[in-house]
């Protein structure tokens, strides 16, 4: 059967793709191409891009020590409180990033709740983009952990395998696929976060400057230099993309 | 070792309620309609559904262990195996992992499987996983093993590979076993009591001959309306023990054991000896009649001894009591031959 495509919807659609394309067409065409060498090798954009590394990992590894216990727990234990929890877990996906960094100041800052001395630290900025970017690893992981039959478990139990060697042994090599695209998103979440981070950690070059946060400042003074420095993260955007190939989607079919 | 059990189960408006104890060697065939808590009681042996009550072997109460430490063997429905490990693996891993994998290389030379080893589970036919996993359950030497209808979701070659394979390593195997089936041949060929269940209750609890003699209940009678005849096959024939023959549909491949399962409600009784298409005729004795729902069961003695289901109206018209002689007959095509 060949279906016909209504042209008002070919063609919202049409504008849709150019909304969405353009501005990347827009870097691509004024990128600084003959003098893009110089420009990502200079020292800031190189510190930059060092900070913005350790960040967007660490934050990346807070994600996944933290986030798949939580993602088991909400995929595999009853307990009361448990709707409440994943609406808590999904706050920093609806938040403004820049609540999200008040929110830091409040709780971790020099007066805050806990006063763990974050802010302003490259410390901070990690905090900062592990806490916008670990949602997207804790659903993708217990949608993943909540796809595996359970009982592959349960006979690992009958097997004498303890819940933590189960959970090892069994359960972890099962949701790896949506491990991976869980960690690939949280990481390029954290990799471009700039609301949270400025307002927690600041914008401190050589500490806590990470490269989003080298665009805006870099924007102003120099335009062809922020241009340079979007195209780096655009180039790793897409890697991510390419890496995930829409498998975030299936993960754990 | 012996197995004393009291378990009750709750889950919303479904009650299980049972009491049941099994020794050395018993293979139990569990059985009952979908929904009558067969799969939940398996479950809460292996300690995966909250139960109250108990479960001991060999006086040892393990109601209160988790599943890790009860030691007992549970292969699920569709068997389960693990996606991610190979069939070696899969058996390896309650060995210990990697260093388990001697021990389960033996376990898999003794279901005749070993070509096998190396294979995911994705790369393995229905067949072939539930014999992986009968070894991975068998290979910790449990106390107790269950087995979740291992045959149903098979094809028929398939099944009777798998029934083989059961009926070998079962009388082996010096714990309890517990199979759900819904097959009453799975119930004749490798178990020696019929436990049946309905609405969580244990309805009857006896031998494979006493279910079929005089089944408690309507569904039980339908489900084992069947009578077994074990002796010996070759050609078209079966010589059954104990005396008599039955002529077979059609020849067997080759000569050996084998058990022709017959319907109960395919075999007629006569007041003549039959003159007619059935091959099968042979001279009995009535030796008792028990109603099963709209119908009447005959059992009846002769060579080879037979239940007959047939209406009430045939028992009045044919004059049916105890002790008196007529001749059962059943069309050779209304036997099945279950090679053993």
């Amino acid at each position: 059967m060949t279906s016909r495509t209504p042209a008002p919807m070919a063609a919202a659609a049409a504008v849709g793709v150019c909304f969405l394309a353009l501005p990347l067409v827009g870097v691509l065409v004024r990128a600084p191409w003959s003098d893009l060498g110089r420009q990502l090798t200079s020292s800031s954009t190189l510190t930059a891009l060092r900070i913005s590394m350790e960040c967007s990992l660490g934050a990346l590894a807070i994600s996944i020590v933290v986030g798949v216990p939580l993602a088991w727990l909400l995929a595999r234990r009853e307990f009361p409180g448990k709707s409440v929890l994943r609406a808590l877990v999904t706050v920093p996906l609806v938040l403004p990033p820049v609540v999200g960094g008040v929110a830091l100041l409040l709780a971790f800052g020099r007066r805050g709740l806990v006063p763990l001395h974050l802010a302003f630290t490259t410390w901070g900025a990690m905090a900062a983009e592990a806490f916008v970017a670990m949602p997207f690893l804790v659903l993708t992981v217990e949608g993943a952990i909540a796809s595996v039959d359970d009982r592959y478990e349960q006979v690992a139990a009958t097997l004498g395998s303890s819940p933590l060697a189960t959970f090892r042994r069994v359960t972890l090599p099962l949701v790896m696929p949506g491990l991976a695209a869980g960690a690939a998103l949280a990481w390029a979440r954290a990799l471009g976060e700039f609301g949270a981070t400025i307002t927690f950690a600041g914008n401190l070059p050589g500490q806590t400057q990470t490269l989003p946060l080298d665009v805006y400042a870099t924007l102003d003074r120099d335009p062809s230099a922020a241009v340079a420095l979007s195209l780096v993260l655009l180039a790793l955007s897409a890697a991510v993309l390419v890496a995930l190939r829409g498998r975030w989607r299936v993960s754990g079919r | 070792m012996t197995l004393t059990s009291t378990v009750e189960v709750s889950l919303g408006e479904f009650h299980l309620e049972t009491t049941l104890s099994a020794r050395d060697g018993d293979v139990l065939a569990l059985v009952g309609p979908n929904g009558s808590g067969k799969s939940t009681l398996l479950r809460a042996f292996a300690g995966l559904t909250p139960m109250t009550g108990s479960v001991r072997v060999d006086h040892q109460e393990l109601s209160t262990a988790p599943p890790e430490q009860r030691n007992i063997g549970w292969v699920p429905q569709n068997a389960a195996l693990f996606p991610h490990l190979t069939a070696l693996d899969n058996v390896a891993y309650g060995l210990g992992g990697r260093r388990g994998r001697p021990a389960a290389r033996d376990w898999l030379r003794r279901l005749g499987i070993m070509n096998l080893a190396g294979r995911k589970p994705s790369q393995l036919s229905g067949g072939q996983s539930q014999k992986v996993a009968l070894a991975r359950a068998l290979a910790r030497h449990p106390r107790l093993l269950l087995l979740d209808e291992p045959l149903s979701a098979l094809d028929v070659s398939a099944r009777v590979d798998v029934r083989r394979a059961l009926r070998t390593h079962l009388a082996d195997f010096d714990g309890v076993t517990i199979v759900v089936t819904h097959d009453p041949v799975d119930a004749v060929t490798f178990a020696n009591r019929v436990v049946a269940l309905e609405a969580g209750r244990v309805v009857q609890d006896a031998s494979p001959t006493e279910v079929t003699r005089a089944p408690r209940t309507w569904w039980l009678a339908q489900l084992m309306g069947a009578n077994a005849f074990v002796g010996h096959a070759s050609g078209g024939t079966l010589l059954v023990d104990g005396g008599g023959m039955l002529a077979l549909p059609e020849p067997v491949p080759a000569a050996g054991p084998a058990l022709g399962v017959v319907p109960a409600h395919a075999v007629t009784l006569h007041r003549e000896k039959p003159r007619g298409s059935a091959r099968n005729a042979w001279p009995v004795v009535v030796r008792e009649l028990v109603p099963a729902g709209a119908r009447v069961r005959v059992q009846c003695d002769g060579q080879p001894a037979v239940v007959a289901e047939v209406t009430p109206e045939a028992v009045a018209d044919l004059r049916l009591a105890d002790g008196e002689q007529v001749w059962a007959s059943t069309k050779a095509t209304e036997v099945t031959v279950v090679l053993l």
